[in-house]
């Protein structure tokens, strides 16, 4: 069967074929209809940049990644190389909650309490597995997963995670940001766990179908958000 | 443990006993390793309790521990002849006599009731929340019986043997308004006269997860109220559904800042009932990680405190040294915080080559950073002002209340497990315990850096003579044969195949030991059924009863001194809520 050829990106945008749709980049370079676009897009450009370069963390440290969350703040590993030191304990202050540590079920109302109460644009880094998926701790008293309650934007895998793990993980952020693909996602004000439908537990917390800022599936990469698409279509949840 | 040298572990005063509480009190014979044991019925339980506090025969003036088992699951031979469902077992020691004591008394299922004991040692109140909470025994005469570890909105009791292990339930706001304080609405002259503060859980001074409410008369804390379980993952029941070294993991997340010493006082634990000892050179192992995981807690515990103080440069200094002996805990497991390096019986894998060089090298980092700290800190007006004279808690209170370790140590209890009830050659060791009598901030924190550097004392005269040879038992049933072995010998594969698929092959019999850990005395109260999986694990942490006493010192004090205080007692939510 013969390759269909692909189609070469054109000069000055990505060097890597992607399949499928592709959103144009946005940023200096792109090609402009109007000068009214010109001017809204550059100040997007703009916005994210000082973004993605200015993260105010709130660490919200549970348990053991809160202990290396600290290392990665401190002289050795040194977050201030990222723009993201500025530690605010005050969700009121941050626009980037970083959750370090197991969430348990009395945990869950007041990690979805101080979620809200930060401003937008926010975004949620998951730190561990237990942050994750409720890591090794499959029990009665144990969030699985911090998906269930916020939505998230980027997952650290590790037990705890090494203090590079998250680093790696908070520029993949900052990438993401860059890419403009996050502003977006926060239009729709359902948030649907990606679990629900699926998941064999016997009691899911009802605080999971609060109204909430995001879209089922908007979570992460092309081929996530392609999979949660194809499984939310398939449950008949949502049109999309 | 006085014990360890007889043959078995038998009650001194048991003719006393016997001849006092004629028909209630039987005194049982125990292997030599365990604690000495007394069987109360529970109508007797209250005298039996007076009494084991006051004589001066006996003097179990500390309570260490409560631990509620569910027997319904236990075979024919070892569940209890009475056939009662549950039982409770109550740890004390004696600071006097520097003795431990196990008091067991059996519970019917039908009417799960005991007499409190928050009369005769106030540390007991936490313990039987948490029992009546997680096993459903209730406590007749508890002043505030109300679910501790886990939320309002919980069914059930979960360590029962018939709960399902994932079974959760949903936790709204309003179940976290439980705290007796919090619920309660102000009156107009409490709000004129006073007002309620929630402190925490997600607080930057609370170190995580802890809850207190205070009730404030201008900045002046009138009366609080703690709450914890805002961590509680259910260490206990995950362990009852792995094989005994596959609950080694699970150890290291209970103390986090120092989790080498958890995971080798629960192999410790499991060695005993199994009745093997580590090789001479797993427990020089086991000492050096050990005292260097004391330091890292100390570290963080220092730094963090001063930090909440305003005091940043300091966390700076303590996470230096961290990250130094994070590289020597990586050369040895590959992990940084949380280890798995305890094994039933010895240790993962060697320690490298250069282990001895390795940790040698750190000495002079370690000591620069606690020299520049104590400069910073020590004579510091500020700090001083903040500390000297707050949290004030004296030996009597701190006895009552159970507490151990470094915090015990600043009040007055010269008790420390390394030195009272030696294991792992600590008794070969020369070093020093330091004790304070005023029991405030200022002494917690001397004690903590003066222990810091007895740590690097131990450490050095172990690695003067570090011992060669293996690092793990050759008693095959309960730890891997070597890999040549299994390689080219039948029995060698035939034990592997075993160990692995079978798990450690642990005795039934139940134990409680007891290591010294950062915070103070970590006990495991284990039980076996023989059935490859623990039956029961029960974990003293010894944050918990610091916790429970802070409602306690806090009141009187400013809120500024109740973060100094919170931060000094060093509260680890991990261990704390398990």
């Amino acid at each position: 069967m013969a390759q269909k050829p692909l189609d070469l990106p054109a000069a000055g945008a990505s060097a890597l074929p992607v399949a499928g749709k592709v959103t144009p980049p946005l940023g200096p370079g792109q090609p402009s209809t109007a000068g009214f676009d010109v001017l809204t897009t550059k100040l997007d450009w703009l916005a994210q940049w000082v973004h993605r370069n200015s993260l105010w963390p709130l660490p919200f440290g549970t348990a053991c990644c809160a202990i290396e969350f600290m290392s990665v703040v401190s002289s050795h590993y040194d977050l201030s190389r990222f723009g993201a030191e500025v530690v605010r304990f005050s969700p009121r202050q941050a626009d980037l909650m970083i959750i370090a540590g197991t969430v348990t079920d009395k945990q869950a109302p007041i990690l979805k309490k101080i979620y809200d109460q930060m401003p937008e644009p926010k975004w949620v880094v998951s730190m561990g597995v237990c942050a994750c998926t409720g890591g090794f701790y499959r029990a009665y008293h144990v969030v699985q997963g911090v998906d269930e309650i916020v939505p998230v934007d980027v997952y650290v895998a590790g037990c705890p995670p090494t203090p590079e793990n998250l680093i790696h993980g908070i520029m993949m952020l900052q990438a993401k940001i860059k890419s403009g693909e996050l502003a977006r996602h926060r239009e729709s004000k359902t948030f649907v766990p990606i679990r629900v439908g699926e998941d064999p537990r016997p009691s899911i917390p009802a605080y999971s179908q609060a109204p909430m800022a995001n879209v089922p599936g908007e979570h992460g990469f092309p081929e996530m958000r392609a999979t949660a698409e194809a499984e939310a279509a398939s449950a008949g949840e949502v049109k999309k | 443990m006085s014990a360890v040298a007889a043959p078995a572990s038998t009650v001194s005063f048991a003719p006393l006993l016997a001849k006092r509480f004629p028909g209630t009190v039987v005194a049982e014979t125990r292997p030599p390793a365990d604690v000495p044991t007394i069987a109360v019925t529970r109508a007797a339980l209250r005298e039996v309790a007076l009494f084991l506090r006051d004589d001066p025969s006996t003097k179990y003036d500390l309570f260490v521990d409560l631990a509620a088992i569910d027997t319904s699951r236990l075979p024919a031979p070892q569940a209890p002849a009475d056939g009662h469902r549950f039982q409770a077992h109550v740890l004390l020691y004696s600071t006097s006599r520097n003795a431990h004591l196990r008091v067991r008394v059996s519970v019917p299922e039908a009417d799960a009731v005991l007499p409190t004991l928050t009369g005769v040692w106030p540390a007991a109140n936490w313990f039987e929340r948490e029992a009546w909470d997680l096993m459903g025994i209730r406590f007749e005469g508890h002043p505030n019986l109300q679910r501790l570890l886990t939320h309002n909105g919980f069914v059930g009791h979960p360590l029962r043997k018939d709960y399902e292990a994932a079974q959760r339930w949903l936790c709204t706001e309003e179940d976290l308004l439980q705290t007796q304080l919090a619920a309660k609405t102000d009156t107009p002259e409490d709000v004129f006269e006073t007002m309620t503060l929630n402190f925490g859980p997600s607080h930057n001074s609370t170190h995580g997860t802890l809850r207190v409410v205070f009730r404030l008369d201008g900045e002046r804390i009138v009366a609080a109220e703690s709450e914890c379980g805002y961590l509680h993952r259910c260490f206990e029941k995950m362990s009852e559904n792995h094989t005994w070294v596959q609950v080694v993991p699970y150890t290291d997340r209970l103390n986090y800042c120092s989790p080498m010493i958890n995971g080798f006082g629960y192999a410790r634990a499991v060695e005993q009932l199994c009745g093997v000892t580590a090789p001479p050179r797993a427990q020089a192992v086991r000492v050096v990680l050990a005292e260097f995981s004391r330091i890292m807690d100390h570290m963080v515990c220092i730094g963090t405190n001063l930090v909440d103080l305003g005091a940043l440069t300091n966390f700076w200094y303590g996470f230096q040294t961290r990250e130094e002996i994070y590289g020597l805990l990586e050369a040895c497991c590959g992990a940084r915080l949380t280890s798995s390096y305890a094994r039933i019986g010895g240790l993962a894998n060697d320690v490298p080559t250069d282990f001895v060089a390795r940790s040698r090298a750190l000495f002079p980092q370690i000591t620069r950073n606690i020299g520049e700290i104590d400069r910073l800190v020590t004579k510091n007006r500020i700090a001083r002002d903040r500390m000297y004279g707050t949290g004030v808690f004296k030996r009597d209170d701190a006895v009552a209340w159970g507490f151990t370790g470094p915090c015990g140590r600043a009040s007055g209890i010269a008790y420390d497990v390394r030195k009272d009830a030696p294991y792992d050659g600590y008794d070969q060791l020369d070093f020093d315990v330091p004790v304070s009598s005023d029991g405030d901030n200022y002494a917690r924190y001397l004690v903590r850096m003066e222990e810091m550097r007895q740590s690097l004392r131990i450490i050095d005269q172990v690695l003067k003579s570090f011992p060669a040879g293996p690092i793990s038992t050759d008693d095959y049933r309960v730890a891997l044969p070597p890999k040549e072995m299994v390689y080219n010998e039948m029995e060698g594969l035939i034990y592997h195949f075993k160990v692995v698929f079978e798990g450690a092959q642990v005795p039934a019999g139940e134990i409680y030991s007891f290591v010294e850990g950062a915070n103070g005395e970590l006990g495991y109260t284990l039980v076996s059924d023989g059935s490859g999986l623990p039956y029961r694990i029960k974990v003293r942490p010894p944050c918990f009863p610091l916790f429970s006493a802070f409602e306690k010192i806090a009141v009187g004090g400013m809120v500024s001194d109740a973060v100094a205080t919170l931060g000094m007692l060093n509260i680890i939510a991990g261990e704390l809520d398990r």
